[in-house]
């Protein structure tokens, strides 16, 4: 083979990804027109209707967008108190010994359970414990949901996070030592400063993660096409309703639920773009 | 004073590190408790006709209930399914994310490879339920139906970053000797690549592949608009085809069929933890 | 009479980083009060971990083991809560580092803020001009106060990170190759600072630069192989060393 040939078929290979992502982005938003130019974009966006009545068929996004960021924040919230402490027990207080690779390990394993699965012991174990403390009847909702949600990116928050606070240099470390600091204090004042713009950014790429995941929430969130007026109530989120109804959808109605997918991918391509230029920024300092 | 101060400090450090090592194990109480309830739940139902047969109707599990009897069938159609679709995946998704992580490594400074590399994250980042949604729009509306081939383009899109980031890092981190010493031996890039560079990647490579099965095999969402389900064991790769997960998701739907719930979901938890671990250990191997 | 002019002792001190081997050897030593004493030797000769068991650095790595004793004004120090020997004994390491996400004015007070001391304004203000004054940088940085310490060159870093050492009032400073990143200009001006420091606190420096130890040192200690040869004035020890291996070392015979 000549060079030439090998750069061209490298090319090509390359290409595909251009290739996939253009035709991602032109297949949603030819779909979506329709109930875009039914609704008028903004009016789909503001609007809290959700009713497949024949002759009077109303589709807004706006229910399944606040249940998409009440879950996702609910579960950043649930999660940080955990991932935080992961990601310094890895990356400094057990720093490369046993204890913390078997740690690592755990988290890893979480991070592979398929989410259906984390959906069946949300629904079957956790629900049931909801309805026990009282806290919602029906045991469903977006407090379940993001729950379970933020067991689910407590991995990709920790490991992410770690490896920034590892790569705090120990020049830094043993200065604040030398002057007579404690642990808890070089982490709070030398590490978490230092370290701050890349945990910061591996918490925004967790968010990213958690504002697609589809199965766990779609099992968990109850199912109901309005704006959820409390943590504790059911809702829907963008997934979610993409996910319950995309099936059975057709016309104006399949349309909308395209839509809604493509705000969701917007967003989505939105956090995950400033998570990664903020982690490029946070490993060149 | 001074010393009561110390003391004090003393005593907040060591709170620190008593509640960081405290939360910190909490993470393992869902890991244990999700593997024990299904281990637990799901244990007695596995049995060699589990895997063997195809799921049952309605019809038939509620009889056997009111029989109390258990449930007869299993779920050799959704293996089957995963097994066709995770194929054919794997036969597109892997030469091509190879040959693209190949491209990126070797023209990490161009324009179009930058572009490429944020395209491919872009594509990582995306949730799957809108894989599932364009796989319908390309494969299944023009097609006039659900297939085995729409299941498995979706699963293809979503491995494909994954084999194309595991590729290009791995070739990134090799040697430069060890190109620089194959061209001057006069091979050619082409012949280099092949024959010097891939064999000395094949580790972190193959490594990247077993991650990005284990990946998508529990993926359920993308495949529900694409590969539909079916509760025949089928081969042939036009018709709508079942796979575990979606299996899963009908049980749970299903009151009737709810017992089966648990021994698909273990045997499923089984099989993408032992590639996680599988993966995890053969790279820890191949790196020493 | 001694422990009136010693502020700092070695007794029979050993550090051992694994249990078979031993990188300090029964190192027994008596630190005169407000002199530069030098710690010369080869690379690997234990000069650098002798001088991180007086702050008691060893204790952030468990494998790290430090027996017999050092003596703070009387004290065994092996014996103390790290935290309070660290605030006595101030230390600045081979490559200047200043907090990064710190100005120059909180890099001088990192040690208050990092104790948790509050300090009022005035103190604050007090205390940075007095110890960028007495490490010669107050008229360079007296207007850029609130700029990152890592925007200075590095021989400012390092005097800055001498700064913040002496703002909690040492009795004893570390050095551990101070110059050693550094240009000779920037060399000089710290060596001038140190000889000027000396009147306010005892100074114990490592060095791999004779001249260095000849220039700036009244007291010299040679090490070799973790254990310490020779101990004793600077001058008499260039001019006339005792051990056979103080002079190979001296007169350039070995490493």
């Amino acid at each position: 083979m000549n060079d030439r040939l090998y750069r061209i078929i490298l090319f090509v290979a390359a290409l595909v990804v251009p290739i996939v992502c253009g035709g991602v982005v032109y297949a949603l938003v030819t779909d979506a027109h329709e109930a875009f130019e039914h609704f008028g974009f903004l009016k789909f966006l503001t609007s809290s209707e959700w009713s497949y009545t024949e002759g009077n068929e109303q589709y807004g996004a706006l229910p399944f967008i606040t249940g998409t960021l009440m879950t996702t924040l609910m579960a950043l919230l649930f999660c940080i108190p955990f991932s935080l402490p992961v990601a310094l027990f890895v990356g400094e207080y057990f720093r490369e010994t046993k204890i913390a690779s078997v740690l690592s390990t755990v988290t890893d394993l979480l991070a592979g359970i398929p989410s259906i699965i984390y959906g069946l012991w949300g629904f079957y174990t956790l629900r049931p414990i909801i309805m026990e403390l009282n806290i919602s009847p029906q045991g469903s909702g977006i407090l379940t949901a993001s729950l379970v949600l933020a067991i689910m990116i407590v991995p990709y928050a920790a490991s992410l996070s770690a490896e920034f606070i590892k790569m705090v240099p120990n020049d830094l470390k043993e200065g604040a030592y030398s002057l007579g600091a404690t642990r808890a204090e070089v982490v709070r004042k030398v590490i978490f400063p230092v370290a701050g713009s890349g945990i910061f950014s591996s918490y925004v790429l967790a968010i990213g993660r958690a504002l697609g995941e589809t199965m766990t929430v779609t099992m968990l969130i109850g199912n109901t096409n309005n704006i959820p007026d409390s943590i504790t109530s059911t809702g829907n989120s963008m997934a979610s309703i993409i996910a319950n109804q995309f099936g059975e959808a057709d016309g104006l109605r399949l349309s909308s639920l395209i839509a809604i997918g493509l705000i969701l991918f917007l967003i989505t391509a939105l956090i995950n773009m400033i998570g990664k230029i903020m982690i490029k920024r946070a490993r060149i300092v | 004073m001074n010393k009561l101060k110390v003391k004090h400090r003393l005593a907040k450090d060591k709170l620190m590190l008593w509640s960081i090592c405290l939360l910190a194990a909490m993470t393992a109480v869902p890991l244990l408790a999700i593997l024990g309830e299904v281990l637990l739940r799901g244990y007695d139902q596995l049995s060699w006709s589990f895997f063997t047969e195809s799921t049952p109707t309605a019809y038939k599990a509620m009889k056997a209930i009111a029989a109390g009897e258990p449930i007869p069938g299993g779920i050799a159609n959704g293996i089957v399914g995963t097994m066709i679709m995770l194929g054919m995946a794997v036969v597109v998704a892997v030469p091509l994310g190879i040959l693209c992580g190949a491209f990126l490594a070797e023209n990490s400074k161009s324009r179009f490879a930058q572009f490429v590399s944020y395209l491919t994250d872009l594509l990582q980042g995306t949730p799957s339920v809108i894989i599932g949604i364009i796989t319908y729009i390309w494969v299944v509306v023009p097609m006039k139906g659900y297939s085995a081939i729409a299941g498995s383009v979706a699963l293809c899109i979503m491995m494909l970053p994954l084999i194309i980031r595991s590729t290009e890092e791995t070739l990134k981190i090799l040697p430069a000797s060890l190109k620089e010493a194959g061209l001057a031996l006069g091979g050619n890039k082409a012949r280099v690549m092949m024959k010097v560079q891939l064999p000395a990647a094949f580790g972190g490579i193959f490594t990247g592949v077993l991650l990005a099965i284990s990946r998508v095999i529990g993926e359920t969402a993308p495949l529900m608009f694409t590969a539909l389900g079916c509760s025949l064991i089928r081969f042939s790769i036009d018709k709508p085809i079942s796979a575990v997960p979606l299996l899963i998701w009908e049980f749970f739907n299903d009151p009737n069929l709810q017992e089966l719930i648990w021994g698909a979901s273990l045997f499923l938890l089984l099989f993408v933890l032992t590639l996680n671990l599988l993966s995890k250990y053969l790279a820890k191997k191949w790196n020493h | 009479m001694e422990s009136l002019t010693s502020i700092l002792e070695f007794k029979k001190t050993c550090v051992s980083y694994t249990k078979q081997t031993m990188a300090v050897k029964y190192v027994s030593a008596a630190i005169e009060r407000n002199t530069i004493t030098a710690i010369m030797g080869p690379s690997g000769c234990g000069k650098s971990t002798l001088l991180r068991a007086v702050n008691l650095m060893h204790n952030l790595y468990p494998n790290i083991r430090v027996d017999g004793e050092i003596l703070l004004n009387g004290e065994n120090i092996l014996s103390m809560e790290p935290i309070d020997v660290r605030r006595r004994v101030g230390m600045v390491f081979q490559r200047p580092a200043p907090f990064p996400t710190m100005s120059i004015y909180d890099n001088v007070l990192s040690g208050f803020a990092l104790n948790g001391m509050k300090l009022s304004k005035s103190e604050k203000d007090i205390t940075v001009e007095r110890c960028l004054r007495s490490v010669a940088l107050w008229d360079e940085v007296k207007d850029v106060l609130n700029k990152k310490g890592t925007f200075l060159s590095g021989g400012q870093q390092q005097r800055l990170c001498i700064a913040r050492a002496l703002a909690m009032k040492p009795d004893v400073l570390l050095m551990d190759e101070p110059t050693s990143a550094l240009d000779p200009i920037a060399t000089k001006h710290i060596e001038e600072l140190l000889l000027e420091l000396q009147k306010e606190v005892t100074i114990l420096i490592v060095t791999h630069n004779m001249g260095q130890a000849k220039r700036i040192s009244s007291k010299s200690m040679f090490m070799y192989l973790g254990e310490l040869v020779e101990y004793g004035d600077t001058g008499t020890m260039f001019s006339n060393p005792t051990d056979e291996r103080t002079k190979a070392y001296l007169t350039g015979k070995m490493g």
